[in-house]
């Protein structure tokens, strides 16, 4: 899929949630786990081996009560597109020695194929965003439930690492549908590939689709400044994205109104702010 | 052979190239990590036709519509159904994980009886004759006034069934849960003369002040709060939550005013005293309403200072408050009942928070409260009741409920385990026990099971084996929500009345039966004027009669909008609230307590009669529920703040022991800032003691540690939460 496929226009899938609107209620993360047939165990509370493609944190502005306030931030894969732009250069596939891990230039989604992971947990090590999980046991379903699962996502087994992948399948299923119509790409404006946790949002916090598209909804909130070293950066002043300063350049962004949100989204220095905040030209 | 150095190093290299030319260790090395992959355990999930089915869920009473999406003829996913007037394709937690539900192992297979101490298997043919003949020797005997049912709603034909079941048998005992939306209705019966549930009329809003309501926590039609929510984000709604903790809900509103719990009242009432102090409120409206003197003179004879002593809420924040409310420009509507309102709570509280609305003219009026009317598509022939019917009725209510006292009462479930256990023998002859599991969900639980014990015959009606189904007698499977016809009627929250329709999108997987037919089945046993109380051949036929030319759009769409015209009522009145403005609810303690502990609702965990779902408890966070460093015991986590952890000598992480008057648990600290000085928070849902390993002895059960307070007005359960003492373990 790297080379050659051009017959359709290159796209970068990418959300954009707003931490204004999200609640905190969870279902993003029940959606994406029955959707991707995550498996569960009887103690999940230590969150470090809970396995969660999309998990919401909670977290405060450090005041002290009752100045204290909260936000929720939904946390799927950030699908990073790396230094040098939309090639790939993403902080997990650049360390997969199996090439279990890949970037698809055609999509912009970072895939992750369990029957080429051998375990080493590389990925999981480079990604700064918690957003990698190993599966340390076999998954097992309590009798009877396996008939919940769906055959659109293969369940992983004991060994692999795994993490959220936009909902390809559900990326394929919409290009069949499209070929099968006898059309070569998406029509622009109609959203035929949602991620189920877009869809499940009850409050329509989270927005998905293609960033490389002006017509499309995320494109308009994030506008994103491609004349940018830090591809992507977003030209709104309430977007921003994690970890920006690492130049991992995620695709998964993030509005807030509120300034401490925004702040907390890096280690910014001083009189640094997500604003003003700009990578130094290296010159190699 | 003579091997000289030679040969050896050339033998050596020859053999490294050949392995390293040949592919076998490739293959072996590929061979091995696809084999090390392949475990037959993995389970490969079979591939076939996929479909989607249009339904309502039936989990929550929030009404939502859903799409189940299915390969062949198994459920794979739920998704909220897009143009549905509740949710329009929003879902939450609980609805989707409907699924591991069905399938899950904590369902019930068959009917079950118990024999020598345990629940065994029999056939319907069997559980039914035995328990019409058990009925039947009743009504003979004259005792057919002590058939009771305990059901977790009243709206809809399946609970009508029950209730029409019990009245033409002859028992007026069929006892409903109640939740603030009781204290709802029988505010709105004294102070406007309709016995009708409250319609906020949110999307209009332009202010929205909430006393502890859970808004965003799992309160009325959840997935309809949170659109609600984002279209307060858009509109510019200003939200002010006045709660003891930063909820989700306080989190999310523009303004967080912690307040000591229980004293909700008081602040409205010093919120009036400010508002006609200054003459702010709306005159045109407080002309239309009855004894505004009366209730002028009580809240200006209480002074700001008082109510800040109360409260813990600063004077000039309840007078900044009390503007911003009473603001001519906006909008504005006050809430009541605290997180999801399954406590019907203080009517004294409730009565307050209406006679703000008065002040500011938000009854009956756009972006304001509303009296809405009741579902009225349920018109059955009236009962003709035999002779053992009409004197079994006569017998007074177990609960008491709409007698003398308790007249403006309904249903006085939470009586119900103190009458009992008052008794000399049980009042209860046989007990059915639909859509709830009091055993768990009801506060005082160790009284709860101590009067279901006392029941000689106990009848659950329950899909899953939760705690009070494994205490009955008699088990009669009902089939899930995704299995079965149900109608339901949604308002809450919403400024409309919807109908939705939960139809089967599988084939009962089990030997179970849906309760209405169970119902039907067993009148026809008993016979006579029971018997033809039920005319219809089956539940569904019954349903199809009932919702008449509404069956088809139902059918095919899955819900029908009814236009809702508010409920006529009359002048709003003030004296009830003036008669009981001492009526308060104190929280129960017998002196040396530490600390207030109230309980907090998460739209995470249920804590009624369905369980939470394994895809649930994924989401719990550690900060709520934890093990043990050997990852063996799991511990609620008790929220408070650092001060009153430092006072305490306790820190984050470490063990307590929290004791009330009704009992003691270990718990672990959690240290949040979100919290007032003086209070402790533990999470509702937790702690089963029945379902799988997912979920059962999960933390403490909130309700070991709580009783019931009777509302001396209502004699509903008022209690918010109980004096505790919190000390290092």
């Amino acid at each position: 899929m790297k080379e050659g496929h051009h017959h359709r226009k290159e796209k970068k899938f990418g959300m954009v949630i707003d931490l204004d609107k999200c609640t905190g209620c969870g279902a993003c993360m029940v959606a994406c786990m029955a959707e991707n047939n995550v498996p569960f165990k009887q103690n999940e509370t230590d969150k470090l081996d809970s396995i969660t493609w999309m998990r919401v944190y909670k977290f405060d502005n450090g005041k002290k009560f009752p100045d204290t306030e909260v936000c929720f931030l939904p946390r799927p894969c950030m699908h990073c597109e790396g230094q040098s732009g939309h090639s790939g250069h993403s902080p997990c596939v650049s360390v997969c020695p199996a090439t279990a891990t890949d970037y698809d230039t055609d999509s912009g989604i970072v895939s992750q194929i369990y029957t080429r992971c051998f375990g080493c947990r590389y990925c999981m090590a480079a990604c700064p965003y918690h957003a990698r999980h190993f599966n340390w046991w076999d998954p097992v379903w309590p009798e009877g439930m396996e008939k919940a699962l769906s055959p659109n996502v293969s369940p992983r087994m004991r060994g692999v690492v795994e993490k959220c992948s936009f909902c390809f399948h559900r990326y394929q299923l919409a290009m069949d549908e499209i070929y099968a119509k006898g059309h070569r790409d998406f029509d622009e404006k109609v959203p035929e590939y949602q991620t189920a946790c877009t869809q499940a949002c009850p409050t329509d916090a989270i927005v998905f689709g293609d960033l490389n598209n002006p017509n499309h909804e995320v494109n308009q909130i994030v506008k994103p400044d491609h004349n940018h070293r830090l591809t992507g950066k977003s030209g709104n002043p309430k977007v921003f994205r994690l970890l920006e300063r690492l130049e991992t350049n995620p695709k998964v962004y993030y509005l807030s109104s509120r300034e401490w949100v925004r702040r907390a989204g890096d280690n910014y220095q001083g009189e640094e702010t997500p604003e003003n905040y700009k990578v130094k030209e290296v010159h190699h | 052979m003579k091997l000289d150095r030679r040969s050896f190093i050339a033998f050596g290299v020859g053999a490294s190239a050949g392995v390293a030319v040949t592919p076998i260790p490739w293959k072996l090395m590929d061979d091995l990590s696809i084999w090390t992959q392949n475990w037959a355990w993995t389970p490969v999930p079979p591939d076939g036709e996929a479909s989607y089915e249009t339904s309502v869920c039936t989990l929550c009473p929030g009404g939502c519509g859903i799409t189940v999406r299915k390969i062949d003829d198994r459920v794979v996913k739920i998704e909220g159904a897009d143009g549905n007037p509740i949710n329009d394709g929003g879902i939450c937690v609980l609805g989707l994980s409907g699924p591991q539900l069905l399938y899950g192992p904590t369902r019930i297979t068959s009917p079950m009886k118990k024999i020598k101490g345990e629940l065994k298997p029999i056939s319907w043919d069997q559980a039914l004759s035995e328990l019409a003949k058990k009925l039947g020797n009743m009504r003979e005997d004259g005792k057919a006034g002590s058939l009771a049912c305990i059901s977790g709603s009243d709206q809809g034909t399946v609970p009508e069934i029950f209730a029409r079941f019990l009245k033409a048998f002859g028992s007026q005992n069929f006892i409903c849960e109640q939740s603030s939306a009781d204290t709802y209705k029988i505010t709105n019966q004294k102070m406007q003369g309709a016995y009708a549930a409250p319609e906020f009329d949110f999307a209009n809003a332009d202010y929205v002040l909430s006393f502890g309501s859970g808004l965003l926590d799992g309160w009325g039609s959840p997935v309809r709060m949170f659109q609600a929510n984002s279209s307060w984000q858009n509109n510019n709604t200003t939200v002010v939550q006045v709660e003891p903790r930063l909820s989700n809900t306080a989190a999310k509103a523009d303004q967080w005013i912690p307040i000591k719990p229980g004293s909700e009242a008081d602040l409205a009432l010093g919120m009036a005293h400010v508002i006609i102090k200054k003459s702010l409120y709306n005159n045109a409206a407080i002309s239309r309403t009855t004894d505004f003197n009366a209730f002028k003179s009580l809240v200006l004879g209480k002074s700001l200072d008082e109510v800040q002593n109360v409260t813990g809420i600063e004077k000039k924040v309840i007078e900044k408050l009390a503007k911003d409310f009473i603001n001519p420009k906006k909008r504005s509507v006050a809430v009541a009942g605290k997180g999801q309102g399954t406590t019907p709570g203080s009517i004294r509280e409730i009565m307050a928070v209406q006679a703000l609305n008065a002040l500011a003219g938000s009854i009956n009026r756009k972006g304001g409260v509303f009296t809405s009317r009741s579902a009225d598509y349920i018109n059955w022939p009236a009962i003709v009741m035999d002779r053992i019917a009409t004197d079994g009725i006569r017998k007074k209510r177990i609960d008491e409920a709409g007698t003398g006292k308790f007249l403006g009462s309904r249903h006085l479930l939470n009586r119900l385990p103190k009458v009992i256990n008052a008794a000399k023998g049980s009042p209860v002859e046989v007990m059915f026990i639909y859509g709830a599991n009091p055993c768990y969900s009801m506060a005082g639980s160790k009284a709860v099971n101590k009067a279901i014990e006392k029941i000689p015959f106990v009848v659950s009606f329950s899909s899953y084996l939760d705690e009070t189904a494994k205490k009955a007698d008699l088990v009669l499977p009902n089939h899930t929500n995704l299995e079965r016809y149900e109608d339901v009627y949604a308002t809450s929250g919403i400024n409309k009345a919807v109908i939705g329709l939960s139809r089967p999108v599988v084939q009962p997987l089990l030997n179970t039966m849906h309760s209405g037919d169970v119902i039907i089945k067993l009148a026809n046993k008993i016979g006579g004027s029971v018997a033809k109380a039920f005319p219809w051949k089956s539940y569904k036929a019954c349903l199809k009669q009932t919702l008449g030319n509404s069956w088809n759009p139902l059918m095919k769409n899955g819900f029908k909008t009814v236009v809702s015209s508010p409920v006529h009522s009359g002048r709003f009145n003030f004296a009830p609230l003036v008669k009981y403005s001492n009526s308060v609810v104190k929280a129960e303690g017998k002196g040396g307590e530490n600390v207030t502990l109230i309980l907090k609702d998460s739209i995470r965990l249920t804590n009624g009669y369905i369980g939470s779902t394994p895809y649930m408890m994924k989401t719990v966070s550690d900060k709520v529920l934890k093990t043990d460093k050997k990852k063996k015991m799991f511990y609620s986590r008790i929220e408070i703040n650092p001060d009153t952890a430092k006072g305490l000598k306790l820190a984050d992480g470490r063990y307590a022991t929290i004791t009330t008057s009704k009992g003691s648990a270990k718990v672990m600290v959690t240290c949040d800032e979100g919290i007032m000085p003086g209070v402790a928070a533990l999470s509702r849902g937790l702690g089963h003691t029945a379902y799988d390993g997912y979920l059962k002895d999960k933390g403490v059960n909130v309700n070991n540690l709580i009783g019931p307070v009777e509302d001396p007005v209502t004699g509903l359960d008022a209690a918010w939460g109980i004096m505790a003492k919190l000390t290092r373990a």
